[in-house]
């Protein structure tokens, strides 16, 4: 942990990206989780991926909860706003700052505790809704930040640091969000960049409420022998069900593979993910499937990983609420104010 | 006395009987769900058409259909609004409430029931006057439908009391014909019931009784309105665009009439797409934070709830005044501690309002006194709340929500324009000012603050409920903490000058008596001080409109010796207030309580501010104190 500013100093041979920043322009103020945290491995494929999709980070809204997770925002895309809010209400937040205006691209970072213990409803009642945002659970199993406790993603028969045996069943935020309606819902692993950082590309343009669930070990409480949320644990189960590319809309896909090995998913902004199946007869825009499929594979004590399901076509509250085009908070009187006019019409209906 | 039929058995035609001109009350009991609100509503409105003012009230329970319901109509030439008390004519509709009903109303009153089932003697009183029509035998001789039936038996005795209390048959046709513009079959049968009715009276009975309406001309502009509709429409012109909410009586109207407001008036003409955003959230927790979020985002947004609902918003509610967000909170007050009486009025979230959530947190409130004040409050409330960036709560309760009253006319200047507080914009930024989102740059306590995705490189900071230096940085510094709190003590004191100040109402000569109201007391204060004045009682009153108060309130204090603080309820929250806020000797401010859930009556500020100064008779005021 270190407190020591970084210099703002950007090296000549820093590659800049097709809006003009290099990859240290998406970086925030120095992190202060500890060393080792899977949460900063998360920070850092976000820096990646903001970089890698040409977005400005001005353009991007962060938002979290409380916990370690909920802190990282203040260490990646330090030129965007952020807002470090309650504990487990980051949804709803976001919610309101999405609908105010819906140019911006929103990202939720919430922990496990955050998003499934306290924040439960307000996780499902997002999902529903499909507000459209990149929300990213770094679930490691335990309340970090007030120093190990359980949380609701605990495996039940994991053992705590102390150790003590959990015996609630654990809440699976990714078969909720698949069974509440969200439109993107994947899991991944911190230690897994090649995984995640395309991931987080799909998520951040896809259309409607995106979720990621990233298993992100806490070194300090929950990565001991026992626990289900390790890093040598996780390392040992993970069962991906595809290598995912994320290709913009304007690059060419150039590389070619034999059919059936590949899907591409081209989304409503016209990207495309491309999913190199390691499990040939998966099917990532059947929704029904990707929960049996899931909850197969956790019965054997496996943790899916990969893009598990996506409704490319996805669209979001916006477009329910059918809101104007242009940023609520851009409207003025001429737009809000009905007028006195109108107004003498209405007193004289109350007549 | 004028004549009256006795058509009960055993009834005793009674020697006393009220009269009264344009002056009396006029009790409805009903089974709630069955159709008597848009009657009860007619029978007041048809008699704002003969210029005589009315005030009703709607007294009902917790649910949906079957439990008793009651509409009470204040018919009162002088315009007095308030809850007068007591009974001159019952319309009891609802045999399960017929004795407590036929025990309300005041000797020499009137009794109006359904006949068409013969009643038992002792079930009625020899000191009222009793008034028989068989409603439900017209109806069903007439009607074969059973909702019809039940929804026109309605009107058959709105007819009836046409004729009993003089009022114009045409007025009601008038009021048919614009209700029913275009749907000519409902006009028809409308009218038809209320013939039914008039003419039975007419046939059978001696009519006018003792009560009657006189035309006059007291109504003239006013409108009549709801308050919750007002504070909608407030919001609307206030430029509102984001709402939140969570359905809780008695507030749940003002969405509802948000929703129809936005959709008449919202909708982009040439693209049909909605100027505003409506959630209907999971919880109050949710509401508000989609509000805080619309808020941190630059729109204009607010919530709607009550008490319980408040209680859920706390912590949300310090975050908002710690990271300072513009929020605007509309709380319509029902009965706690809580679920208390839910659908009883009080004044009793001032103080879970006024300090709301943990820490040293303080709050700004706005307490309109009927709906053409809720309709300014609230857009004024938006107002506000981007100026002093903070959450302001507008505080109205049941009596004025949920009850239409007799106001006046909503009005908006058409140079107006919002007030979007010191947001900090790119051409700013660019032009090299400096940003520090926590900074007192102008001395007023207010910081500026940016819009996400104002700039590409400046402006952007970072927004969290912990503390902070002036730049917004993380700290735990105690000189940093106490700049901020110290700052955002100046900003409350800058509140107590923008928000509404209290309106002052001089007794016509000297007095050391002064009384401090607010909200929905205002009625019933206005009547009683003119029956003060006419007994030659000089009290000296002030209306408070908003706390945090103005330098006016301690002045006005400072001048009485003693100062009555009217207020609706139990632990007398206001003058906790005023006494903890302006340092104020306790014993100087004298408690007037209404609490039961009713709205507070002319009579009780009457009775109880007369008695403690007749008590003090010539004494000082310091005697009479001592007395009570
Ligand atoms: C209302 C409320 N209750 C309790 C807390 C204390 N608290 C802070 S963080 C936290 C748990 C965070 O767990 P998680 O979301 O999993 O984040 P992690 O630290 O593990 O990343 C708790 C209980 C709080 N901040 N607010
Ligand atoms: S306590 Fe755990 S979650 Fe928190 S920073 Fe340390 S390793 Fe990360
Ligand atoms: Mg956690």
């Amino acid at each position: 942990m270190t407190y020591i500013a970084k210099p703002k100093l950007h090296h000549p041979t820093l590659t800049r990206n097709n809006v003009g920043y290099t990859r240290r322009d998406y970086e925030g103020r120095i992190s202060t989780l500890c060393a080792g945290c899977g949460h900063d491995s998360i920070s850092a494929a976000i820096v990646q991926a903001c970089w890698e999709l040409d977005i400005e980070p001005h353009r991007v809204a962060k938002l979290s909860g409380i916990g370690c997770s909920s802190k990282t925002p203040d260490y990646f895309l330090g030129a965007s706003h952020g807002f470090n809010s309650v504990h487990g209400r980051m949804p709803s937040v976001l919610t309101g700052a999405n609908l105010a205006n819906r140019e911006l691209l929103y990202l939720g970072i919430s922990g496990d505790g955050d998003s499934a213990s306290i924040g439960l409803g307000q996780f499902a009642n997002a999902m529903r809704r499909g507000v459209r945002m990149a929300y990213i659970v770094e679930n490691n199993g335990v309340y970090g930040l007030t120093k190990g406790q359980f949380s609701a993603t605990a495996d039940r028969g994991s053992k705590s640091k102390k150790g003590a045996i959990n015996t609630d069943a654990p809440i699976d935020l990714v078969g909720l969000a698949l069974q509440l309606g969200a439109t993107y819902v994947a899991r991944s692993f911190s230690g897994d960049k090649a995984q995640l950082v395309p991931l987080i590309k799909g998520a951040m343009e896809h259309g409607g409420a995106a979720f990621i669930d990233v298993i992100s070990p806490c070194v300090t409480f929950n990565n001991h022998a026992g626990s289900t949320k390790s890093y040598d644990y996780v390392r040992e189960h993970n069962d991906a069900v595809s290598r995912i590319d994320f290709i913009s809309e304007h690059e060419e896909i150039t590389t070619d593979y034999a059919p059936g090995e590949v899907v591409d998913v081209r989304q409503h902004d016209g990207s495309v993910l491309r999913l190199r199946k390691l499990h040939p007869e998966y099917d990532p825009t059947d929704r029904l499937a990707a929960m049996n499929y899931m909850h197969e594979q956790q019965a054997r004590g496996e943790i899916v990983t990969g893009l598990l399901y996506v409704d490319p076509l996805a669209t979001d509250l916006h477009t329910a609420f059918n809101t104007t085009e242009r940023p609520l908070n851009t409207l003025g009187r001429a737009e809000l104010c009905p007028g006195a006019r109108a107004l003498d019409k209405i007193n004289a209906s109350l007549r | 006395m004028n004549g009256r039929e006795q058509h009960a058995e055993g009834c005793t035609e009674t020697m006393n009987a009220i009269t009264a001109v344009n002056d009396f009350v006029v009790k409805f009991a009903n089974v709630n769900g069955s159709g008597s609100a848009s009657a009860n509503e007619l029978f007041a409105k048809a008699i704002m058409r003969m210029g005589v003012p009315v005030a009703p009230r709607n007294i009902f329970p917790s649910n949906i259909q079957g439990l008793p319901t009651w509409y009470e109509a204040r018919v009162c030439e002088k315009g007095y609004a308030g809850r007068r008390g007591g009974v001159d004519l019952m319309v009891a509709m609802n045999p399960q409430t017929w004795d407590a009903d036929v025990s309300e109303i005041a000797p020499g009153g009137y009794l109006f029931y359904d006949s068409t089932r013969p009643m038992l003697a002792s079930k009625f009183r020899a000191d009222v006057n009793v008034i028989g029509v068989p409603l439900t035998a017209i109806a069903n001789a007439t009607y074969s439908d059973p909702r019809q039936r039940q929804l026109f038996k309605n009107i058959i005795y709105v007819g009836a009391l046409s004729v009993l209390l003089d009022v114009d048959a045409s007025v009601f046709e008038t009021l048919f014909a614009e209700q029913y513009r275009g749907k000519e079959r409902l006009l028809e049968s409308n009218v038809r019931a209320l013939h039914l009715g008039r003419d039975y009276v007419r046939e059978h009975l001696a009519a006018p009784i003792g009560l009657r309406v006189e035309r006059r001309d007291h109504v003239g502009e006013q409108i009549f309105v709801d308050g919750n509709s007002a504070i909608a429409l407030g919001l609307v012109y206030g430029g509102a665009t984001v709402a939140a909410w969570y359905p809780i009586t008695p507030s749940t109207s003002i969405a509802e009439a948000f929703q129809k407001y936005c959709s008449k008036y919202r909708v982009d003409a040439a693209s049909g797409r909605q100027n505003f955003a409506i959630v209907q959230a999971e919880d109050e927790l949710a509401a508000i934070g989609v509000v805080v979020g619309a808020g941190w985002n630059g729109a204009r947004a607010f919530t709607a709830t009550s008490g319980p609902g408040i209680s859920l918003m706390t912590e949300f509610i310090g975050l908002a005044y710690f990271a300072e967000i513009p929020v605007t909170i509309i709380d319509v007050q029902r009965g706690g501690p809580s679920t208390g009486m839910p659908t009883r009025t009080q004044q009793s979230d001032l103080i879970s309002t006024a300090y709301a959530s943990h820490g040293d947190t303080k709050h700004v409130l706005l307490f309109p006194q009927d709906p053409h004040e809720c309709f300014e409050h609230a857009a004024a409330a938006l107002d506000l709340a981007d100026r002093l960036q903070t959450p302001i709560f507008v505080m109205t309760d049941l009596d004025i929500g949920m009850n239409q009253r007799l106001c006046r006319p909503f009005q908006w200047d058409e140079q107006r324009d919002y007030d979007r507080g010191k947001v900090m914009s790119a051409a700013e930024l660019d032009a090299g000012r400096e940003f520090a989102r926590y900074k007192d740059v102008d001395g007023d306590g207010i910081p500026w603050r940016t819009l996400p995705g104002t700039h590409p490189t400046k402006g952007s900071y970072f927004t969290r409920g912990t503390t902070r230096d002036p730049y917004a940085r993380y700290s735990e510094r105690g000189p940093d903490y106490l700049y901020n709190m110290d700052r955002l003590r100046r900003k409350f004191k800058t509140a107590a000058t923008l928000v509404p100040q209290p309106v002052e109402r001089a007794a016509k000569q000297k007095t050391p008596w002064g009384v401090i109201y607010f909200g929905s007391t205002s009625p019933a204060m206005a009547e009683a001080l003119d029956v003060l004045e006419a007994r030659g009682i000089a009290v000296d009153a002030m209306r408070l409109r908003a706390f945090p108060f103005p330098d006016s309130v301690p002045a006005f204090i400072a001048a009485h010796e003693r100062v009555f603080v009217v207020e609706q309820n139990v632990d007398a929250q206001m003058r906790s207030m005023l006494i903890n806020e302006l340092e104020i000797d306790p014993a100087r401010l004298i408690k007037v309580l209404h609490c039961d859930g009713t709205p507070i009556t002319a009579r009780f500020i009457t009775r109880t501010i007369a008695e403690h100064i007749e008590a003090a008779g010539k004494a000082t005021p310091e005697r009479a104190m001592e007395a009570a």
